[in-house]
C-alpha cells in the first residue's frame, strides 16, 4: 500500500492554509467563467493562468487544476438550467438535464451531476495514485524513439478520437507542430521563421494562440449567430435532494459512468468530452425500468451517468501528462505550458524529482472535488443570477480579461497584437470547419517531438529503422497506425460519425 | 469545375499556402540530414506534409458529393472588425506605440476603449449602458489587476503620471 503512503504525504502539502486558499479560489473562479455559455475550459484556464504567474509552482498547479474542475462543472450547470452546454463536455447533459429543469426538476439534475462528479473524482484520484508510478517508472526506461513513437500516437490518438474531418484534423496537427517550430532551434541556436521580430525569437506564445483561437475566436462566431432564445431557470431551484428512487436509479448509471471515464480519459484525445458521449450512448442501450422516463425527456440516469464520466475522464487524462509529459487533449497541453512558465518539465521525472508537488496535485484534486460539491449546491443562486446577464455585457469583458491576461504574459503589447492575429484565424478555422484543438496540441508537442526525432536518428547515425526494430516503438507506431485503419474502415466511420452527432 | 465541398477546399487551400511556405521558409536554413538535422530538416519535411495534406483535401472537396455543398457562408465583419479593432486599441492605448510617437495612455484609457469597440459588434450603441460596464470593468480591473495580484500595468497615461 506504497501509495496511500504517497497520498498522506499529497494531502500534507496539500493541506496547507495557503495551498486550500488557491485550490478554493481556483474552483471559485473557474465555476465563474465556466457556468458562462460559451466559454469551455480551455479559454477560462488560458484567461486565468496569467493569476498564477506569481505563486510558488505547487499552488500554482493546484489553482490551475481547480481552475479546470471548475470550469467542467461550471458547464454542466449551465448545461442544466439554459440548454447550452457551458462546454462541449457538457453537450449530452443539456439533452436529459434541462429537460428535468423544464419539469420543475432542476435542483436533483445538479445535485446528481454534483455527486455523481464528486464520486468520479474520488475514484479518479484513486486510480492516479495507483497508476502514476508504475507507469512513470516504465517511461523512465523510455529512449528518444520510444518518445517519438508515443508523441505520434498520441496525436493520432487524439484525431480519431475527436469528431470531424480525419484528414483535416490531421492537417491541424501539422499546423500546429509548424507554429511550433518558430523561434530559436535549441540545437544549432538559429533563429527560425523569426521575421527579424525580436519577440518571436523565443517562439510563438501558447497563451497567445489559445487566447486568440479559443476565446476571440469563439466570441466572434457566437456573435455571427442571431441571439438565440436564452430561457433561463431564474425562479428559485427548490428541492436540491433528489427523491430516494432517483438515488436508486442513479446509483448504477453513476459507477458505470465513472469506470468508462476512467478508461476513456486516459486515451489520447479522450478526456472528458468522448467519455460523456460514450457514457450516455451506454445508458440509452440499458432498458429501462417500468415507470421510468425515458431518455431525452428528463431521464436522471442521463445526467448522472456522463456528468461522473466526463469528471472521472478529466482527472485522469492526467495521467499520461505527469507520468508521460505527454497532454492527452488541449486542457493538458495548457498545463503543459502552465508547467514550463514555472520551470517544470512534465515527464516521469516530475514524479521522482518533485514527489510533493507531484502527490501534493494529487492530493488537491480530491479536495477540489470536495470543494465543488460544497461550493455548488449552495452557491446555485449565485451561478443562476450570472447566467441571466445578457451576453452583449459578458463578451467585451471576457475581450478584456484576454487582452489583460496576454499583455501581462510577458509584458509585451506584441503579445496583444498575436493574440488578434490568432483571433482572425480562430474565426478563419470556424468558418472552414477546422478544428482548434488538435492545433494546441501539435503546438505544444512540436519541439518535443522534433527533439526526440533528432536525438533517435542521431543515436542511430541516421537510420530511420530505429524505430520499428526497438520493439516498443513499433508497438507503438502499430498501435497508431492500427488505429488510423480501423477508422477508415468503413463501418467504423459510419459509428463514429453517429456517435458525434447525437440527437 | 464546380468545387463540391467549399469549406474543405478553401481550407485545403489554406493548408497548402502555409505548408509551401514554410517549406520553403526552411530551405533558407541548412537541412542537413537524418543523422545530423540542421534546423530546417523539421520544418521541410513538415510544411511537405501539410502541402500534401491540404492537397487531399482539395482533391476530396472538388470531387466527392456532399449535401448542400457545404458552403462557407456569410462572413460575420461587423463581431470581427470591431472584436479585433477593440483588442489592438486596447494594446495601443495601453503601452502605445513608440514607433509611431503614440504615448502610453494606461489601462483605465484603454479598458474604456476596448468596451466602446466590441460593443459595436453586437448591434447599435447603448452610449449609457456601455459607458456604466466600462466604468465597473475599469473599476474592477485596477482593483483585482493592479492592487491585489501587483502586476505591472500602467493606469494612467504616462504624461500625467510621470
Amino acid at each position: 500500500m506504497d501509495w496511500l503512503q504517497h497520498l498522506a504525504t499529497g494531502f500534507g502539502v496539500a493541506f496547507t492554509a495557503q495551498n486550500l486558499l488557491y485550490c478554493f479560489i481556483g474552483c471559485l473562479l473557474g465555476t465563474l467563467i465556466g457556468v458562462l455559455p460559451g466559454i469551455g475550459p480551455v479559454a477560462t484556464i488560458a484567461m486565468l493562468l496569467p493569476a498564477t504567474y506569481a505563486l510558488p509552482p505547487v499552488a500554482a498547479l493546484i489553482m490551475l487544476a481547480g481552475i479546470y474542475y471548475g470550469a467542467q462543472y461550471g458547464g454542466s450547470t449551465t448545461a442544466i438550467l439554459v440548454n447550452l452546454p457551458g462546454e462541449s463536455s457538457s453537450v449530452v447533459t443539456v439533452i436529459d438535464g434541462y429537460q428535468m429543469a423544464r419539469a420543475g426538476r432542476a435542483g436533483p439534475a445538479l445535485a446528481a451531476a454534483g455527486i455523481g462528479s464528486f464520486f468520479a473524482g474520488c475514484a479518479g484520484t484513486l486510480i492516479l495514485a495507483a497508476f502514476a508510478p508504475p507507469l512513470a517508472e516504465m517511461a523512465i526506461h523510455f529512449g528518444p524513439a520510444e518518445y517519438f513513437s508515443l508523441m505520434v500516437l498520441g496525436l493520432i490518438g487524439a484525431v480519431v478520437l475527436a469528431s470531424g474531418s480525419l484528414l483535416k484534423a490531421v492537417g491541424m496537427i501539422v499546423l500546429g507542430l509548424l507554429l511550433g517550430v518558430v523561434g530559436t532551434d535549441v540545437n544549432s541556436g538559429a533563429v527560425r521563421f523569426a521575421f527579424d521580430v525580436p519577440e518571436l525569437i523565443d517562439g510563438i506564445g501558447f497563451v497567445a494562440i489559445a487566447m486568440g483561437v479559443f476565446g476571440y475566436g469563439e466570441i466572434i462566431a457566437n456573435l455571427s449567430r442571431p441571439e438565440e432564445e436564452r430561457e433561463v431557470f431564474s425562479a428559485k431551484v427548490q428541492g436540491l435532494m433528489p427523491t430516494r428512487e432517483d438515488f436508486r436509479r442513479m446509483t448504477p448509471a453513476i459507477l458505470r459512468g465513472t469506470a468508462l471515464g476512467s478508461v476513456l480519459g486516459v486515451l489520447p484525445g479522450g478526456g472528458a468530452l468522448l467519455a460523456a458521449f460514450a457514457a450516455y450512448t451506454v445508458e440509452k442501450k440499458t432498458r429501462l425500468h417500468p415507470g421510468e422516463v425515458p431518455f431525452g425527456k428528463g431521464n436522471i440516469r442521463g445526467v448522472a451517468s456522463p456528468e461522473s464520466a466526463n469528471n472521472a475522464g478529466s482527472q485522469t487524462s492526467f495521467i499520461p501528462l505527469l507520468t508521460l509529459g505527454i497532454p492527452p487533449n488541449a486542457v493538458m497541453a495548457l498545463m503543459v505550458g502552465a508547467m514550463t512558465i514555472h520551470d517544470i518539465q512534465p515527464g516521469p521525472q516530475v514524479l521522482t524529482h518533485n514527489p510533493e508537488l507531484f502527490w501534493g496535485l494529487v492530493a488537491s484534486m480530491w479536495i477540489g472535488n470536495l470543494m465543488l460539491v460544497v461550493l455548488n449546491l449552495p452557491l446555485i443562486g449565485i451561478w443562476i443570477k450570472l447566467l441571466s446577464v445578457p451576453y452583449r455585457w459578458l463578451f467585451p469583458s471576457i475581450v478584456l480579461f484576454c487582452a489583460i491576461g496576454v499583455y501581462t504574459t510577458n509584458n509585451n503589447s506584441f503579445d496583444v497584437w498575436m493574440v488578434g492575429a490568432f483571433g482572425l484565424a480562430g474565426y478563419v478555422f470556424h468558418k472552414l470547419g477546422m478544428e482548434p484543438a488538435p492545433l494546441l496540441l501539435g503546438f505544444i508537442l512540436g519541439p518535443m517531438m522534433e527533439e526526440y526525432l533528432r536525438r533517435a536518428l542521431l543515436l542511430s547515425r541516421g537510420d530511420w529503422s530505429v524505430f520499428v526494430t526497438r520493439p516498443l516503438s513499433a508497438g507503438l507506431l502499430a498501435a497508431a497506425a492500427l488505429l488510423l485503419v480501423l477508422v477508415l474502415l468503413p463501418a467504423v466511420k459510419q459509428t463514429r460519425q453517429d456517435a458525434f452527432t447525437e440527437d | 469545375m464546380r468545387v463540391k465541398n467549399q469549406k474543405d477546399f478553401l481550407a485545403g487551400l489554406l493548408f497548402m499556402a502555409v505548408g509551401l511556405a514554410f517549406a520553403w521558409g526552411a530551405t533558407h536554413y541548412p537541412i542537413g540530414r537524418g543523422a545530423h538535422m540542421g534546423p530546417g530538416y523539421f520544418p521541410l519535411v513538415l510544411g511537405g506534409l501539410l502541402a500534401f495534406i491540404g492537397a487531399l483535401v482539395v482533391f476530396k472537396a472538388a470531387v466527392i458529393q456532399t449535401e448542400g455543398g457545404n458552403k462557407v457562408g456569410p462572413w460575420a465583419w461587423r463581431p470581427l472588425l470591431c472584436i479585433l479593432g477593440a483588442n489592438f486599441a486596447f494594446g495601443i492605448l495601453l503601452a502605445g506605440l513608440p514607433g509611431l510617437g503614440i504615448p502610453s495612455l494606461g489601462l483605465v484609457a484603454a479598458i474604456y476603449a476596448l468596451t466602446f469597440i466590441a460593443s459595436l459588434a453586437s448591434g447599435p450603441l447603448r452610449f449609457k449602458e456601455v459607458f456604466v460596464l466600462a466604468s465597473v470593468l475599469a473599476a474592477g480591473s485596477s482593483l483585482a489587476f493592479v492592487e491585489l495580484l501587483q502586476l505591472q500595468l500602467p493606469l494612467w497615461p504616462a504624461f500625467v503620471a510621470g
